[in-house]
């Protein structure tokens, strides 16, 4: 078990989401940056799909109930062990009564937290994801506590206590760094003229402070007078741009269809990188294909 | 018929069809069908497709490498849809209470449409409507079919809190809010049946090809249903309608 002693600003279980209940109307969720969630569980040597607390810009303070091992990647934000630094993609053993806390935010905008056999909350439509009306929670609450597999259950972990086997792997530190994020041309994208393109591509585009799980959005417009649409499919990644000229980056929690025009689809690492800018950063788009 | 259908990569997994840009049955007729072939004959590396009214998208497990080889696939399975079987649908009976406590927004209507709050009414519980996919939340049916007589612009700012069941006319739309959520659309009434429930098999009573007919209920046959769906004995009332 592990117990919430003091929530960040927006902590929730993810693990890669329910893509499959589309149909539905619910939404893919799952991490937003999963080049770091997944680094996080290899470095367990958790399966991909493990589920993982999402932590934005200020993490939470936890203490555990039982034995394990963790790992934090994403974000870093000085977290201590018993106020001992721990360093984030390094595998460390967890004791019952061990305090994790996440401190100031140093670089990135969201950390994956990883325990052995990931956190064993409730399964809604095959997934663990928070999200509302689908779990019973939509974000984690101080005093909540959350299940996660026992070492005394299991003779993996105190193997895995004892091994350097998974300990660490290189991080890509240009995941964090780089400014420019990939995309392919959206299905609207060629009813922009040549000068709003242009535009699109050779501007630093600001990221305002209404920037979640469901879009991201920034503080520049393009101005437009591109026809409404007849409402269709959109994914996370798919930015779109409305009639008062605002770009709206659409992210994991958003909704499975839309009515704005597609301008431009981020690439899947392009969507992992945007999760970690934090608003007033900037970003450019840089066309693949 | 066979429509133009447009392809095009959308993102590193994913396909978009597109069918000519209108609404009408006879392309989400089209498109289901398509759908099916995909979902019936295609190998694994499919794990989703989602329709919206004109538009499809195909999502692949892993990136695709070859697209080309890919669109020729996806082609294939156009030709093999099975047009000649009839889609099998069902017509769900929703009860919905327009009474003034639920319709927040009927005087509005009536005044700006200058029709009678009873003539509303019966225009809207008129009209078999048409599932034609289900978006926006969790549960929320978009459909086709809303008398014209009724469309009405959305509110200039949206309420924060619309109570869950609520039955709304947007625009040149109509729905239910499935659960409590911020939304711009005017309230007439309210539906006590759940349109969302993630813990059953099949979440939604409703899919795409799916009918609809809005069925009047006074204040104590609105409460009668919350009892019985409390007590877990209420049905919808529903019929299969076989092509």
């Amino acid at each position: 078990m592990v117990e919430v002693l003091k929530t960040g600003l927006y902590d929730t279980i993810q693990d890669l989401g329910r893509l499959g209940s589309q149909e539905f109307g619910v939404p893919i969720s799952g991490v937003m940056d999963r080049y770091s969630a997944a680094l996080a569980n290899s470095i367990l040597g958790n399966p991909s799909n493990a589920a993982v607390i999402e932590s934005v810009v200020m993490g939470p303070h936890l203490k555990f109930k039982s034995n394990t091992v963790i790992c934090v990647s994403g974000a870093e934000m000085n977290l201590t062990l018993n106020a001992k630094r721990l360093k984030t993609n390094v595998m460390y053993p967890v004791n019952t009564g061990d305090v994790l806390k996440f401190n100031k935010l140093s670089k990135g905008c969201r950390s994956y937290l990883a325990v052995f056999g990931g956190f064993q909350t409730e399964v809604q439509m095959g997934s663990r994801s928070m999200y509302k009306d689908v779990t019973r929670n939509y974000i984690l609450n101080t005093g909540d506590v959350i299940s996660i597999l026992d070492s005394s259950e299991t003779k993996i972990v105190s193997k895995r206590r004892n091994s350097k086997l998974f300990s660490s792997i290189k991080r890509d530190e240009s995941h964090f760094e780089a400014s420019e994020l990939e995309v392919f041309r959206g299905p609207e994208f060629e009813n922009l003229d040549s000068r709003q393109q242009n535009k699109l591509f050779n501007t630093a585009f600001l990221i305002s402070k209404e920037s979640n799980r469901m879009a991201y959005q920034f503080d520049q417009n393009i101005e437009n007078s591109l026809k409404g649409m007849i409402t269709s499919v959109v994914l996370p990644g798919t930015v779109q741009l409305t009639p008062s000229g605002k770009l709206i980056v659409l992210m994991r929690d958003c909704q499975i269809t839309g009515g704005y025009p597609r301008i431009l689809q981020l690439t899947e690492n392009a969507v992992n990188k945007m999760a970690q800018k934090i608003s007033g950063s900037n970003i450019t788009f840089k066309g693949v294909i | 018929m066979d429509f133009e259908l447009t392809y095009r990569r959308f993102s590193e997994r994913s396909i978009l069809v597109e069918w000519p840009q209108e609404i009408n049955e006879d392309i989400l007729e089209d498109m289901l069908f398509y759908k099916n072939s995909i979902l019936n004959f295609s190998n694994k590396s499919i794990v989703q497709v989602n329709n919206a009214y004109c538009s499809m998208l195909i999502i692949y497990e892993l990136t695709i490498d070859n697209l080309n080889d890919e669109f020729l696939s996806l082609k294939r399975h156009y030709l093999k849809r099975n047009i000649t079987k009839k889609l099998r649908s069902k017509l769900f009976k929703i009860p919905v209470c327009y009474d003034d406590e639920f319709g927040l927004d009927l005087k509005v209507i009536s005044e700006g449409k200058k029709i009678a709050i009873s003539e509303l009414i019966r225009q809207h519980t008129e009209p078999i409507y048409t599932v034609f996919f289900i978006g926006f939340l969790p549960g929320f049916l978009y459909l086709g079919g809303l008398n014209k007589g009724l469309h009405f612009p959305r509110k200039k700012s949206p309420r924060l809190q619309i109570k869950k069941g609520a039955v709304a006319i947007g625009g040149e739309q109509t729905g239910i809010y499935p659960n409590e959520s911020p939304g711009g659309w005017n309230i007439i009434g309210n539906s006590p049946v759940d349109l969302f429930l993630p813990k059953k098999k099949e979440p939604c009573f409703a899919k795409p090809g799916d009918k609809i007919k809005f069925t009047p209920i006074s204040r104590t046959e609105y409460q009668s249903i919350v009892l019985q769906i409390e007590q877990g004995v209420y049905a919808i009332e529903s019929e299969v309608i076989d092509g």
